[in-house]
């Protein structure tokens, strides 16, 4: 006797039940697994592997790339390469802040919009979301480049030789890193400003808080959801980003996406690539970690 | 929202626009700018946009974008919307649900470079066994299904979270079959959700550049590509007058899709 169940409505067994969403969910399931899961899986492998004459990967059981990357090489301890991954998070976590910084102001002004016109000021955030990475790159490259009045003024003030260009730099990255990841700090902020309840900062205001205690007790808290999303947006592909500093940074502000497609492209050290990308991979969850920490003892303090 | 807004706030809203619309800006003088070398304005001309018309390489790579955008959505909508389903619709053992959630966040939290060597690898390791998968358009469209596959059923997921399930029970109720309830009554609810999945898939595949660099092989290249190749190897006006398009197609893709959205709630 089979065992009969109710299914919201439905009179079944276990075992359809179990087959319907079997079916379902098989074909995605394994084309994650095959295209995702064991993907990444072997690239943990092979970071364990080492590189043979030729670029191949020989599959010796060694943890030399890990050595390699914490500095210890054939010439003695460097700190190159662990210079390059804390100078990734110092330039993720600036991005990051230096987006909400200029995020919050822009979500407050399309939320004070008629309500006729503010899906326009929302497109106008949307577009360059949507716009490929790799042209507005490239556009900070031209507005940044020695004939357009930027390099000129900067060249007058003395900051650089007349003539130059104000690329490859460590402040064109930052530059270039804000201007890319700006929207994904806007739009998730927006969707929480937009449904702020103003009573509870009005309250405030009236009990002579300051503007800094209105924002840290009557806005923050609100917008805690949309800041969380935000940081996650921008943090995650800040860390990874190789196409701002390729461009804008040059060979001697080097991020760890850089160090990644080196390894992978001249250099054809898939094992040492894969370290690599293993060490930004912890790196990124450790800084979401932390982060999501301090936001939770920030909101009880 | 109350009342007009001091301008400490106003005036870091209007460096955040610039910040994000004077680069491209600056694209798009230049590229009707007659001059070959240097920006000096030598005069208003089109030419650079019709140079850009009759180069074959162009065409391709853009024809290679739109393949690869539309093939890969197709595919990932399907997938991550039937994810979604059997996921949230059926009951599941605890330590399989728990197994699927955490592969569908992983590329929400990843960084994307890190996909792009992880295929890499598969991809040779794959080659190597089989003799298949040789880098190409095939191999992007795979990758580029792999990330979508993920947004898609997140977005799925919430929207079939707020349908919930009174009123599958209903339609149970009175008598309705698996397949009158997915036809008449889940499909039309879920449907803004898989719309809004599917946007999402198309402009995440629009947008990126690494995972199609890392993937692509030496005739399969998309305009993102055709562009960073030609940045390293010195800039041409054409390549203004190709991101001044590309822009401006963002523009009207957005701009058209608001409008869509706009008229199916009302």
């Amino acid at each position: 006797m089979t065992r009969l169940v109710i299914w919201y409505g439905e009179l079944t067994t276990p075992r359809r039940l179990a087959m319907r969403g079997a079916s379902l969910a098989a074909a995605p399931g394994l084309w994650l697994l095959v295209f995702l899961v064991m993907p990444l899986t072997a690239m943990v492998a092979v970071a364990f592997a080492t590189r043979g004459t030729y670029g191949e990967v020989v599959w010796t059981l060694s943890t030399g790339n890990f050595r390699r990357l914490a500095g210890f090489g054939v010439l003695g301890w460097s700190a190159d390469y662990l210079l390059i991954l804390g100078r990734s998070c110092w330039v993720a976590l600036v991005t990051t802040v230096l987006s909400l910084l200029l995020a919050y102001p822009l979500a407050f002004f399309i939320a004070a919009r008629p309500r006729r016109t503010r899906y326009l000021w929302l497109a106008a955030v949307i577009i360059p979301f949507c716009t490929n990475l790799v042209v507005r790159t490239y556009a900070w490259m031209l507005l940044l480049s020695s004939q357009f009045p930027l390099a000129r003024l900067a060249a007058a003030a003395g900051l650089i030789d007349p003539g130059s260009a104000l690329y490859p730099s460590p402040a064109a990255v930052y530059v270039g890193m804000v201007g890319s990841f700006l929207p994904f700090a806007v739009l998730p902020l927006y969707t929480s400003v937009e449904r702020l309840n103003w009573s509870v900062v009005e309250a405030a205001q009236d009990l002579y808080a300051s503007r800094l205690r209105v924002f840290l007790q009557a806005i923050l808290p609100q917008t805690l959801p949309g800041l969380t999303v935000a940081v996650i947006l921008t943090f995650i592909p800040a860390m990874g980003a190789f196409v701002v500093p390729d461009l804008l940074g040059g060979a001697r502000y080097m991020l760890v996406g850089n160090l990644i497609q080196q390894q992978f492209g001249s250099s054809r050290d898939w094992p040492f690539g894969s370290a690599v990308s293993l060490g930004l991979m912890l790196l990124t969850l450790a800084g979401l970690f932390t982060m999501r920490r301090r936001a939770a003892t920030g909101e009880t303090a | 929202m109350s009342g007009r807004l001091p301008r400490w706030v106003t005036l870091p809203a209007m460096a955040a626009l610039a910040l994000l619309y004077v680069p491209m800006l600056a694209v798009a003088v230049v590229s009707v700018n007659a001059s070959r070398h240097g920006f000096a304005w030598r005069g208003f001309t089109l030419a650079w946009y019709a140079r850009l018309l009759g180069d074959r390489s162009v065409l391709e790579a853009a024809w290679n974008t739109v393949v690869l955008a539309t093939a890969s959505t197709a595919v990932a909508t399907v997938l991550g919307t039937a994810l979604a389903v059997g996921m949230s619709r059926y009951p599941w053992p605890r330590w399989l649900r728990a197994a699927l959630d955490f592969t569908v966040y992983l590329p929400v939290v990843t960084p994307d470079i890190i996909f792009a060597v992880a295929l890499v690898i598969a991809f040779g390791i794959l080659r190597a066994v089989s003799g298949v998968f040789n880098m190409g358009m095939t191999t992007m469209i795979i990758a580029h299904i792999t990330f979508q596959i993920a947004f898609v059923a997140l977005v799925v997921q919430s929207r079939l979270a707020t349908i919930g399930r009174a009123v599958e029970e209903a339609a149970r109720d009175l008598y309705a079959d698996s397949g009158t309830l997915l036809r008449r009554v889940m499909l039309p609810l879920m449907m803004p959700g898989i719309a809004a999945g599917a946007m999402l898939a198309f402009t995440l595949s629009l947008d990126d550049f690494v995972i199609s660099f890392f993937t692509a092989g030496p005739e399969s290249t998309t305009l993102p590509i055709l562009i960073y190749a030609s940045v390293r190897r010195g800039v041409t006006p054409e390549i203004h007058a190709l991101s001044t398009l590309i822009f401006l197609a963002t523009v009207l893709l957005v701009l058209g899709l608001e409008r869509l959205t706009t008229l199916a709630k009302e």
